[in-house]
């Protein structure tokens, strides 16, 4: 299948020559939800922005749905709604109006039922004419994601979309990312925060000095790179590692009451069960064991302290 | 054509001014008034008739000019450098609209209100002096071309603009003096012969002397002249804002 977008050999140098993106490359899939992570400043941002016209790309091309965003950029355009980063509202308007002139820049005639069913998914219903200024920041944040949504696109930015907001409008807008991507829309949501990503997308990204670093499907993603650590209570304290346990590399911890075992979920054996055996054979019992997964958070801490 | 945008823009424009309207009708409307009350009635009584009309007629066009110029100006300015400051400006950037496009919904907006403010403020001078118009339809269209060029001229200030200030100078320090100095208030064979030659590089002069030729058939200069002028710069005016787009100047990264 063609990807949606599709991102070649894309370099960005900014005009103090400072070099955001580095040959990136990058497809979209038609229909998911995928998830640019990277800490600040990784260049995430001026990625969305070249993709939407609002930065001028330096090297490299663009296409969405087949499109050059250059060449046919009101094809592509018309397909995109984007969530900025930054709260950018017009501060005398009102919800309805600002909402509607979103609309009507994307050349859409008038349709009153699609703006009330936008405004009541993002609970901005009864504060459709209040002007913006007097809304919260997480109000205003709904405001933005009703403006890209109000002509109906088939590919959504939200660019950090979180950064700022309450946990009430977190929830529903995972609901609403949900439906849109239920309905066929293509989500591209960039985040710092690792549980935004490992939560809502189905593949992730990571990018970090401007260079894309790794794409995968997120559960493989965990799967590849994720280790797990095993963890054993201890029946009775242990004051050290026996030599006969020194090649499963042990930790012991909470002053020997505790093992821990770090393997690898990428293998094709976890080791798990000789160890059980050597722990047997050098008689140490234990009360308790249980499991636990390496977050993506520790993957990527990982990748982006290998790629520097 | 994105016509629908366009309309949106242009329609988002005219409502800012029907919210803002004692800033952009009713202050303008006010402060022609006093100029007409000053300079008509005290210096009306010395000089009686300037080229066979009388003072009070006489500085009638100039006036309008005056007002449509820095509205323009102002209008066009604002408009567009406000979403830059807000930052609301991606919207316009990310939206499947040209700059083509953009100008003529922030561009169209600013000349109607001035247009618009320049035919209030032609019925308002009606109350005060008898008004002739000898040629309606030049009258138009020095106004309409006028609003046009002016308005393209301010856009392109609030695109240069990094700041308020800078919204500002320009106006202040060259546009008002130029109109001033432009013969809205005297007839620029008043002028002795050198001011006269200095005159002639002030833009200015050639819009009011056209206008007002369209009224009382009087002119500093010949019609075809001040017509050329305004369509010089009204190229001119053009010719940088397609630069600004070509290479997005102040616009895009
Ligand atoms: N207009 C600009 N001019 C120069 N440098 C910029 C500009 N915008 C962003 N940058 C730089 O590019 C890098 C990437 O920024 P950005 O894309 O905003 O990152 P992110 O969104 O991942 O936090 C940062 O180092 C930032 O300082
Ligand atoms: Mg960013």
């Amino acid at each position: 299948m063609r990807p949606i977008i599709s991102v070649s050999n894309l370099t960005k140098t900014y005009k103090g020559g400072f070099t955001a993106l580095k040959n990136i490359n990058l497809d979209i899939q038609d229909g998911e939800i995928f998830g640019l992570l990277g800490p600040n400043g990784a260049g995430k941002t001026t990625l969305i922005s070249i993709i939407c016209g609002i930065v001028n790309p330096g090297e490299g091309s663009i296409t969405v749905d087949g499109h050059d965003i250059i060449r046919d950029y009101r094809a592509t355009r018309s397909l995109i709604g984007l969530v900025p980063q930054e709260l950018t509202t017009d501060a005398f308007e009102t919800v309805w109006h600002t909402v509607s002139f979103s609309r009507g820049l994307y050349g859409k005639p008038k349709n009153p039922a699609h703006i009330e069913k936008v405004l009541k998914e993002l609970s901005l219903w009864d504060k459709k004419d209040e002007k913006i200024m007097s809304l919260s920041g997480g109000m205003k944040r709904r405001v933005l994601i009703a403006k890209a949504l109000s002509h109906e696109p088939q590919i959504l930015f939200l660019d950090e979309p979180t950064a700022g907001v309450d946990v009430e409008l977190r929830k529903d807008m995972w609901q609403v990312v949900r439906e849109l991507r239920a309905s066929g829309v293509t989500i591209i949501l960039t985040t710092h925060y690792i549980e935004e990503a490992e939560e809502m997308a189905d593949r992730i990204g990571v990018i970090s000095n401007g260079e894309i670093i790794l794409v995968e499907e997120k559960a493989e993603l965990m799967r590849k790179l994720g280790t797990k650590q095993l963890t054993l209570e201890l029946h009775s304290k242990l004051r050290k590692i026996p030599t006969s346990l020194k090649a499963h590399k042990l930790e012991l911890m909470e002053e020997g009451m505790q093992l821990t075992y770090t393997y690898d979920t990428r293998g094709t054996r976890t080791g798990i069960t000789t160890l059980l055996n050597d722990l047997s054979k050098a008689k140490i019992k234990f009360r308790d064991i249980n499991t636990s997964q390496s977050s993506l958070e520790d993957i990527f801490v990982n990748l982006v302290k290998r790629s520097k | 054509m994105n016509w629908l945008a366009i309309w949106e823009i242009y329609s988002f424009e005219m409502a800012r001014t029907r919210r803002t309207l004692a800033q952009s009708i009713v202050s303008p409307v006010i402060s022609t008034v006093l100029y007409f009350v000053v300079f008509g009635s005290a210096i009306g009584s010395r000089i009686t008739e300037v080229d066979g009309v009388s003072y009070g007629s006489f500085i009638v066009p100039g006036l309008i000019m005056l007002s449509v110029l820095t509205q323009s100006i102002a209008n066009a300015s604002f408009g567009i450098y406000f979403p830059r400051f807000t930052g609301t400006i991606y919207e316009l950037l990310s939206a499947p609209i040209s700059f083509f496009e953009i100008v003529l919904g922030y561009v169209g907006a600013a000349a109607t209100k001035s247009i618009i403010l320049g035919s209030i403020i032609l019925a308002t001078a009606g109350l005060f002096v008898p008004l002739e118009l000898a040629h309606p339809f030049w009258m138009a269209l020095f106004l309409v071309l006028t609003a046009i060029t002016f308005s393209l001229f301010g856009f392109i200030i609030g695109i240069w603009a990094d700041g308020f200030e800078k919204l500002q100078i320009i106006p202040l320090l060259i546009i008002t003096p130029l109109a001033f100095l432009g013969g809205s208030f005297y007839s620029i064979s008043m002028l002795p012969p050198f001011w006269q030659k200095v005159s002639l590089l002030n833009p200015v002069v050639y819009l009011i002397s056209g206008f007002r030729w369209s009224f009382y058939e009087i002119a500093d200069v010949s019609l075809s002249i001040s017509l050329g002028m305004i369509g010089f710069f009204l190229a001119i005016c053009m010719g940088i804002i397609w630069w600004i787009f070509k290479t997005g100047y102040q616009l895009k990264n």
